[in-house]
């Protein structure tokens, strides 16, 4: 393998980092249109959830940029951001369920992510699981044996 | 829209995202015949996307008030799936790149029904 991970130049996009990346890459693209559309349309709907969704956007956005960046500065952001992720949806998730009221239209976080298969409950785990991996000194663990394909 | 190709889209992709799935399970890079896959899926999906188009050029409409713009947006993002999983796969030899091109395949699909649903009336989510 050429990419050889130091801690100055952590990829954190190798392996199943690249699942990541494309998953919250697509999260933050949908997240974001999705609000861009609803608070320029129908702002005055359900602005909470609109707004949610705009916040959700920028967490998914930051968190697609620190894993494509990498290095070690990187790997913390995206693990607070990631944190905040988790606490979001726990948060948004237990609030729809409880005072389904309070959100007349859907976000991403409502009913722990529900409408997108719990992906917005699993990423976040995922996320800081990888992030964490990526801690160790030799770089990101990682299961893969290139020599082992083809059997 | 034309159903046929809306469910074409929609077999095809999830059928790929299984199949690439599988090799990513047994632990095996992308080969050549998921390429070939992939690249049948991506000719719907451009096939579908052009039969809009021209459906939308001669002033057929979206259900729905402002719907348009949401059914462009979908409609110019389903070709792009796999095109960008199969690039991120070329430099991830290994059963990750699998992984990547699968969820490509599978987004694919969803967006395809999406297209379909915005386009019967139901745009806004």
């Amino acid at each position: 393998m050429s990419e050889t991970a130091t801690t100055a130049g952590l990829d954190l996009k190798r392996g199943p980092g690249r699942l990541l990346v494309l998953l919250y890459g697509i999260f933050a693209v949908g997240a974001a249109s999705r609000s861009i559309y609803q608070l320029s349309t129908r702002f005055d709907e359900a602005p909470v959830a609109y707004l949610l969704s705009a916040v959700a956007a920028v967490v998914y956005a930051v968190i697609t940029f620190c894993l494509a960046r990498g290095g070690e500065r990187a790997r913390r952001v995206g693990l607070v951001c990631c944190a905040v992720e988790l606490v979001g949806v726990l948060t948004v998730g237990t609030w729809s369920l409880v005072d389904p009221g309070a959100f007349p239209d859907a976000t991403v976080w409502s009913d722990y992510g529900l409408g997108y298969v719990l992906l917005p409950l699993i990423l976040p785990l995922t996320g800081l699981r990888w992030l964490r991996g990526a801690a160790a000194p030799t770089g990101p663990r990682t299961t893969t044996h290139p020599d082992r394909q083809g059997q | 829209m034309f159903t046929p190709l809306t469910v074409t889209v929609v077999v095809t992709g999830l059928l790929l995202a299984v199949w690439c799935g599988y090799a990513s399970f047994r632990d095996q890079p992308v080969k050549d015949w998921h390429y070939g896959g992939a690249a049948l899926v991506e000719v719907f999906a451009l096939a579908q996307a052009v039969v809009s188009t021209v459906a939308l050029a001669g002033g057929d409409r979206p259900a729905g008030e402002g719907s348009t713009v949401v059914f462009v947006c979908y409609l110019v993002a389903v070709p792009l799936c796999l095109p960008l999983t199969v690039v991120v796969s070329f430099t991830e030899r290994n059963r990750w790149g699998s992984a990547t091109v699968a969820v490509g395949a599978a987004v694919a699909a969803v967006l395809e029904l999406r297209l379909a649903d915005v386009w019967a009336g139901a745009a806004g989510v």
